[in-house]
């Protein structure tokens, strides 16, 4: 088996009294979906901001791209290729549709330059555009690319965060509720998409919409109260009985 | 061409008529007048730099004016009494000349500023106003109590500083030195704000999470404005200096500081042209207003408050409505 693009082990953080994530260890392997599912307030943006950089840990590690990155800042660990979505969109809502992606192929670049540039034109004809409009192209933004990201709907900010995450060519990607706020036909389109993205680049992939989780995942775990109560395929996880009672249950 | 540039094309164009006018009527004091505002914009776009771009909330701006006015108070008092700066490990003596002060002022400044930022910056909210502030306060007292050059009374510089090529005791000339390092800052900060860094800057205020998302660092970003920023405001103090002759801790005081936010804030924050209008404005309120009541600063209050409250893009905002993005 290949080794995993991305793991963690042991994640443990409180918040006070609320334990939010308690040992949680899971693992990203090359080419999958990795979903991971579970109730509100279950600690799933919590797990996903310790893996991200966000939110130091209490204890455990994570570990990518072969390193241990349990100590490294946000911006080392993108560098490192890790690209993140958030579930409450973290945009420059001044800025239009095409700098906030622009602004992602900088960042991709600037892992070599350090600093960008002080003189020039950063939405000039050039790589940077041309990295930020194929993105954007690919989430279906091209045409909102002059447009206020403050005037994008919800369905259409999710999008842009994920045009973002692609400038960055990853070699995963960490998305947190990438389909809330879409509507059943944006989510069906974003699904098809994610579909094709995991052969660039695996998936830990947050979402509530089942039908999503169902159709794309290859593998599934499961947050209640901050644990993991189980991981496996698809079928395993609809046959698993603590999974009916603890969470699928609420809706059958 | 879209309002905002309309606006600022007309502030310009005030800002080089009036002197002009008042040179052909021969008003020379109404030429010094637009002289300090040419000066205090140019203050004015160095913090805006950090303010308006980087969302640096900065009250202690005075140290960068206040160490260029003391850059040309040092540098022409030894020039003028012909004793030099030191004289071991090498000599290095006092200067009359203009460009050669400026860049000393400019780097000076920015060298107080890469240290100021680089403490300061691990701070944010009101602990960064607090800490900026302090720095001002430190080199204010300093400047009081070092009584090599001037203590308390500062220091006078008997004949205006040399240009190649000018006479700067004619207003109008001077005028115009003033007025091109202004357009000259403008110009740089119009392209920073197009550039790479500006974008990055930008959105770094605007949510530094995305910033770090895409692997960039926050405060690189930063702390690169505000060296900036201190180094523009630094050559506005060089300036403000051999405006008057004059130099004294009051450049350091964090009234000054405090002028400084003014003319941004009247103007408008992040507004290129901001720091131009609300120079203009508060100097024209000064002039008027200070003529009628000595108490003229409760009206430009009563005016601030209006503009924080109702008009939160200053002037610029105002005619020329919301900001667009550059695309
Ligand atoms: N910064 C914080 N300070 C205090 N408590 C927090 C903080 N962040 C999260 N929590 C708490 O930790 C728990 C997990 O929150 P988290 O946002 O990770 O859940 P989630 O699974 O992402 O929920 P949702 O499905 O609503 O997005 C919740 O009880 C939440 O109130
Ligand atoms: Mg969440």
């Amino acid at each position: 088996m290949t080794d995993p693009v991305l793991a963690t082990k042991g994640l443990t953080k409180s918040f006070g009294a609320v334990r939010a994530c308690h040992d949680v260890s899971l693992d990203l392997r090359p080419g999958e979906i990795h979903a991971v599912i579970g109730p509100n307030g279950a600690g799933k943006s919590t797990l996903i901001a310790q893996i991200c950089g966000g939110l130091k840990p209490d204890a455990g590690r994570v570990s990518f791209a072969g390193r241990d990155v349990t100590h490294l800042p946000t911006r080392a660990r993108a560098r490192l290729g890790l690209a993140r979505t958030f579930q409450i969109s973290a945009l420059a809502m001044e800025d239009t549709v095409l700098q906030n992606a622009t602004l992602g192929a900088l960042g991709a670049k600037g892992a070599r330059a350090g600093l960008p540039g002080l003189l020039g034109d950063a939405l000039a004809p050039g790589d940077l555009r041309d990295t930020a409009m194929a993105a954007l192209e690919r989430v279906g933004l091209a045409e909102h690319a002059a447009t206020v990201t403050s005037a994008l709907s919800h369905g259409q900010r999710r999008q842009l965060e994920v045009a973002v995450a692609l400038t960055l060519r990853p070699r995963a990607f960490i998305m947190d509720e990438p389909m809330a706020g879409m509507g059943t036909e944006g989510s069906q389109r974003m699904t098809a998409f994610l579909d094709g993205l995991r052969d660039e680049a695996p998936i830990l992939l947050v979402e509530h919409d089942m039908d999503a989780v169902f159709a794309l995942a290859d593998r599934l775990s499961v947050l209640v109260y901050g644990r993991i109560i189980a991981t496996g395929s698809v079928d395993e996880i609809r046959a698993n009985a603590d999974v009916r009672k603890a969470y699928l249950g609420e809706d059958a | 061409m879209n309002r905002e540039r309309m606006v600022n094309a007309a502030l310009l164009t005030l800002l080089l008529g009036v002197p002009l006018w008042a040179w052909a009527t021969d008003e020379p004091f109404t030429i010094t007048l637009a002289t300090r505002v040419a000066i205090l914009a140019l203050a004015g776009v160095g913090l805006n730099i950090a303010l308006g771009l980087g969302g640096l909330v900065s009250l202690g701006h005075a140290a960068f004016f206040g160490i260029g006015g003391y850059a040309m108070g040092i540098l022409a008092s030894h020039a003028q009494s012909y004793t030099p700066l030191m004289e071991s490990p090498f000599l290095l003596e006092g200067t009359k000349s203009m460009p050669v002060i400026w860049l000393v002022a400019l780097l000076a400044s920015a060298l107080a500023a890469l240290v100021i930022g680089a403490l300061s910056l691990r701070t944010s909210g009101v602990y960064f106003i607090m800490i900026t502030l302090a720095f001002g306060q430190m080199l204010y007292f300093f400047s009081i109590s070092w009584p090599a050059y001037g203590g308390e009374d500062g220091l006078s510089i008997y004949m205006r500083n040399g240009f190649p090529g000018l006479n700067t005791l004619d207003p109008i000339q001077f005028f115009a030195i003033c007025f091109a390092c202004l357009a000259a800052a403008l110009w740089f900060n119009a392209r920073l704000v197009r550039s790479p860094f500006g974008l990055a800057l930008n959105a770094a205020r605007q949510s530094p999470e995305r910033v770090e998302t895409v692997g960039l660092g926050t405060f690189r970003l930063r702390f690169v404005a505000f060296v900036i920023s201190g180094a523009i405001t630094g050559l506005a103090g060089a300036l403000f200096a051999d405006l008057n002759r004059f130099v004294s801790p009051n450049m350091f005081s964090w009234q000054m500081s405090g002028e400084i936010m003014v003319f941004v804030i009247l103007g408008g924050v992040g507004r290129l042209y901001g720091p131009v209008a609300g120079a203009a404005l508060f100097i024209t309120l000064e002039h008027v207003l200070g003529g009628i009541s000595p108490f003229w600063h409760v009206w430009l209050g009563f005016l601030l408050l209006l503009v924080v409250l109702f008009a939160r893009g200053g002037i610029v905002g105002l005619l020329a409505g919301r900001r667009v993005a550059h695309d």
